[in-house]
C-alpha cells in the first residue's frame, strides 16, 4: 500500500485535451475533448482503491467510485457504466459539470499530496464510451408497484427522482413547462460546457426504461397538484428549480439590452440562437458587452456573449475575486478566452439613448469593509469614484429565486419567507401530504449534484412512502 | 403535434384563424390568458391570447396577422398539419365582474382577444357596447360575432369605407360622454390602448388593457415581458397580460418591442425570398 501511495504521488494526474483559447472563444463546440481509452485507462491506475473511500463520501448521490474505476483498469467499460447507471442516471453531465473539486475530488486521498484522482473526467469517460460504444443494455428494474408517481420539473433533481422510482417498479411521469427536457441542463449551461445532445441521449437513457416525459405542461397552470392527485398519482415530487431572475433594481433597467441571465441563455441554448438566422430565435449581439454578477451563470453568459463574437465582454462584481462565487476553472476558462474582471465595481444607473437603448453604466468603486451576516467583507463604495463604462449589452447574472407559478396555486403548502417550499432536509418530505420537493425550489440557487442529491434522498421517502405509508 | 382542425383567412387574407387539437388546454383556459406556439423545430416560441376555446371539442383559437417570419410561417400550415408545441393556458384570467355599463374597444388583431372578455361580461349582466375599428372595411374582423358578444356594437375605419369614419377613440368619448361607464377594457395596438387610456384617464374611468410585450417562455422565468406599471416592474406573462391602463408606461413598451426590429425584418425578408424562390 505504502509503495502504491508512493509511485500514485508521483505519477501527474491525465490532464484532459482542450480547445485552444483562442479558437474555442469563437466556437460553440465543449472545450475539454474527453479522454481517450488509454488516458482513461492510465488515470483509473492512479487510483489507490481505498478501503473506505473517502471520495464516496464526498459524492451527494453515493457513487461507489473505486467500483467503476476498478472496471475501467480492467478495461470493462460496460461494467463500469452499469455501476455507475446504479447510482446516478446522469453520469455525462455529472463528469461535466459537478464541482468535484469540492466533492469526491476534494477527499481523495491522492490529493493530499499531488492531485487527486481525475474522478470526473473518468466519469465523463464512461458515459462518453457507452454512448459511442456502448450495448445500450439496461439496468435491471423491479417489478411492477402499481403505485403512480409524477414528478413536476425535469431537471436535474427531478430526472433523479425519475431514475430513481423506476428503477424500483413504480410508474413515473415527469411534467415539464418547456418544450424540451433537462431543466437547466437544456436552457442554462452552455453548449460548450455540456452538449445538449448528450443530455438528450441521458433523458433517452431514462425514457428507454420506462419513465414516461410530457413537456409543455406547466404545472400551476395547465393542471393543478390537486387535479394530478385526482387523476391518480399516489405521491408528487417538486423540482421547479429557482427560475426567477433577480434584478439589480437600478434606474434604467427595463433599457433595450438589457437581459436577464436566464432570457439570454435560454434564447442562446435552448432556443439555439447561437445559430440564428438558421433557427427563428434571435439574441442581441453586444458590441461591449457587461455581465453582472460573478458565479457560474454570469461565468457562461460572458463566455456565450464572446463567442456570438463581442469585441470586448467584462464581468462586474461588487466584491473581490476571492469572494466570487463561480467555480475556478470556470474563472480560469473565462480569463483565458480574453474576458476581464472589473472587480469592487458596483453599478448605480443605466444610461440609454433616445430609442431606449442601452449605452452604459454608471458605477461605484467599492473598497472591503467589515464581514456581513454571509461572514464575508461587506462591499462598501468609495467616495467620489463614480465613472461610466460603455456597453451596448448587459446581462444581469446576479441570482434568481423561486419561482411563484406552481406553489401560489398550492395553498395548503408551506413556503418560507422567501417563496421557497419547506421541506424536511432529510426526506424532501413537504407540509402536503404525498408531495415531495427538492433542488433549488427548497435550497435556493446552488448546483446541479446538490439536486441531485436531493432527489435521491425524496425519491428513498417517497419509495419508503409508497411501500410502506406515510 | 398539436393538429390544425380547422382554418380561416380573414382581412384580405392578412389575418389567420387556427383552431387547434388542445384538449388539456381547451379544458382549463379561461378569457384573457394565452398561449406559447412553436412551429417545428427550429421555430421560435411566439404568445398569442385565445380567441376561443371549446372545452367539449377540445380545442382553442387563435387569431393572427401576418407580419414577420413566424406568422408567416404559421400561415402555411394546413388543415392536418399542426404546431410542434402548444403551451398554456398561461398568464392570468380576466377579472370579470358585474359592474353595470362597459365598454369594449377593439383594435386589429385585438378584436380576436377582445371578444371571449366581451362575451364573458355580457354573460355575466354587464350592458356592453362594443367599439371595434380596422385601417379599412376589408380589414375588419369578427363583426358578428362581435355583434353576439355585445348589446350594441359600433364599427369604425380609418378611412370611413364602413361604419364611422375615424378612430375608436372618437367614438369612446362620444359613448363616454353620453353614458355612465363603469368600466373599458381596451385591446389592440399599443398606439390605440395608450390613446384609450389617456381619455379615460382624464374623465376618471377604470380601464383594462391587455399588454403584448416579447416574450420567451411565458412562465416567469426570463423577464423579457417586463413593463412597468405604476412605477413597478411587472412580468406580463404571470402578473398580465391585463393590467390598469392608467398604470402602464406605453412608451417603454413602444421601444421594447421594437428591441429586434432589424433582425425581424431581415428574417422575414429572407424566408419570403426563399419561399416565393420555391
Amino acid at each position: 500500500m505504502a509503495e502504491t501511495a508512493e509511485k500514485a504521488k508521483k505519477q501527474e494526474r491525465v490532464a484532459m485535451p482542450e480547445q485552444e483559447p483562442k479558437v474555442r472563444a469563437r466556437n460553440f463546440l465543449e472545450v475539454p475533448t474527453g479522454y481517450t481509452v488509454k488516458m482513461a485507462q492510465d488515470e483509473a491506475s492512479r487510483c489507490l482503491q481505498c478501503k473506505k473511500p473517502a471520495c464516496v463520501e464526498g459524492c451527494p448521490v453515493g457513487v461507489d467510485i473505486p467500483g467503476f474505476i476498478e472496471k475501467i483498469t480492467e478495461g470493462d467499460f460496460t461494467g463500469a457504466i452499469r455501476n455507475l447507471w446504479s447510482k446516478n442516471a446522469l453520469p455525462a453531465v455529472c463528469g461535466r459539470v459537478c464541482p468535484q473539486e469540492s466533492q469526491c475530488e476534494g477527499r481523495c486521498i491522492v490529493g493530499r499530496k499531488g492531485q487527486p484522482v481525475a474522478i470526473g473526467n473518468l466519469e465523463r469517460f464512461c458515459a462518453d464510451y457507452e454512448r459511442e460504444n456502448g450495448t445500450g443494455e439496461l439496468p435491471p428494474k423491479a417489478a411492477s408497484t402499481g403505485k403512480k408517481v409524477a414528478v413536476v420539473g425535469s431537471g436535474p433533481s427531478g430526472l433523479t427522482v425519475a431514475g430513481d422510482l423506476i428503477i424500483k417498479g413504480h410508474d413515473v411521469t415527469v411534467f415539464e413547462a418547456f418544450h424540451k427536457p433537462g431543466g437547466v441542463l437544456v436552457y442554462g449551461i452552455p453548449e460548450f460546457r455540456l452538449p445538449k445532445a448528450i443530455v438528450a441521449q441521458e433523458v433517452n437513457f431514462l425514457e428507454r426504461q420506462g419513465v414516461n416525459i410530457q413537456c409543455n405542461a406547466v404545472v400551476g397552470r395547465t393542471v393543478s397538484l390537486d387535479e394530478l392527485f385526482e387523476e391518480g398519482y399516489d405521491a408528487i415530487y417538486i423540482g421547479v428549480g429557482a427560475g426567477l431572475p433577480r434584478f439589480m433594481n437600478i434606474p434604467g433597467e427595463n433599457l433595450v439590452g438589457i437581459l436577464s441571465a436566464n432570457e439570454y441563455l435560454t434564447r442562446a441554448n435552448l432556443m439555439k440562437a447561437y445559430e440564428y438566422p438558421k433557427v427563428d430565435t434571435p439574441i442581441p449581439l453586444g458590441k461591449n458587452v457587461v455581465v453582472l454578477g460573478a458565479g457560474n451563470v454570469a461565468m457562461d453568459s460572458a463566455r456565450t456573449a464572446m463567442r456570438l463574437g463581442a469585441e470586448s465582454v467584462k464581468i462586474v462584481y461588487r466584491r473581490s475575486r476571492d469572494e466570487m462565487p463561480a467555480r475556478q476553472a470556470e474563472i480560469h476558462h473565462a480569463e483565458e478566452e480574453g474576458i476581464e474582471l472589473f472587480l469592487l465595481t458596483n453599478p448605480t444607473k443605466y444610461l440609454g439613448n433616445e430609442q431606449g437603448r442601452l449605452t452604459g453604466m454608471e458605477c461605484l468603486q467599492m473598497e472591503l469593509g467589515e464581514p456581513d451576516d454571509s461572514g464575508r467583507r461587506r462591499p462598501v463604495p468609495v467616495k467620489g469614484s463614480e465613472f461610466t463604462i460603455d456597453c451596448d449589452l448587459c446581462i444581469v447574472a446576479v441570482g434568481s429565486g423561486a419561482n411563484p407559478l406552481l406553489t401560489s396555486t398550492t395553498p395548503d403548502m408551506t413556503l418560507n419567507k422567501w417563496g421557497n417550499v419547506v421541506a424536511d432536509p432529510k426526506t424532501g418530505k413537504t407540509t402536503k401530504k404525498g408531495v415531495w420537493a427538492g433542488g433549488d425550489i427548497v435550497t435556493g440557487a446552488a448546483t446541479v449534484i446538490l439536486a441531485m442529491g436531493a432527489g435521491r434522498d425524496a425519491a428513498n421517502s417517497m419509495h419508503d412512502y409508497l411501500t410502506l405509508g406515510w | 403535434m398539436f393538429k390544425i382542425v380547422h382554418r380561416e383567412e380573414m382581412a384580405e387574407g392578412t389575418v389567420v384563424l387556427n383552431e387547434i387539437e388542445a384538449p388539456l388546454i381547451a379544458k382549463k383556459a379561461k378569457p384573457g390568458q394565452f398561449v406559447i406556439l412553436k412551429a417545428n423545430e427550429e421555430g421560435e416560441r411566439i404568445p398569442l391570447t385565445m380567441a376561443e376555446t371549446n372545452p367539449e371539442k377540445g380545442t382553442i383559437t387563435i387569431i393572427y396577422m401576418v407580419v414577420g417570419k413566424s406568422t408567416a410561417l404559421f400561415k402555411e400550415l394546413k388543415v392536418g398539419e399542426g404546431f410542434q408545441d402548444v403551451i398554456g393556458p398561461l398568464g392570468k384570467p380576466t377579472h370579470l365582474e358585474k359592474v353595470g355599463k362597459v365598454v369594449c374597444v377593439g383594435g386589429g388583431t385585438g378584436v380576436a382577444v377582445l371578444h371571449p372578455i366581451t362575451r364573458g361580461l355580457k354573460d355575466i349582466g354587464n350592458d356592453v357596447t362594443c367599439i371595434i375599428g380596422a385601417r379599412n372595411k376589408g380589414l375588419l374582423i369578427l363583426e358578428e360575432q362581435m355583434k353576439n358578444a355585445s348589446h350594441d356594437l359600433r364599427v369604425c375605419t380609418d378611412d370611413g369605407s364602413y361604419g364611422h369614419h375615424g378612430f375608436v377613440t372618437d367614438v369612446l368619448k362620444d359613448v363616454l360622454d353620453s353614458e355612465d361607464v363603469k368600466l373599458v377594457v381596451a385591446i389592440g395596438p399599443v398606439p390605440m390602448m395608450k390613446a384609450v387610456s389617456q381619455i379615460t384617464k382624464e374623465r376618471n374611468v377604470e380601464t383594462l388593457v391587455s399588454l403584448n410585450p416579447i416574450m420567451v417562455d411565458g412562465t416567469g422565468m426570463c423577464g423579457g415581458c417586463r413593463v412597468t406599471v405604476g412605477n413597478e416592474t411587472k412580468f406580463a406573462c404571470v402578473d398580465g397580460p391585463e393590467f390598469d391602463g392608467h398604470q402602464v408606461d406605453y412608451d417603454e413598451l413602444m421601444l421594447r418591442l421594437r428591441a429586434y426590429h432589424e433582425e425581424e425584418r431581415k428574417c422575414h425578408n429572407d424566408y419570403c425570398t426563399i419561399r416565393d424562390a420555391k
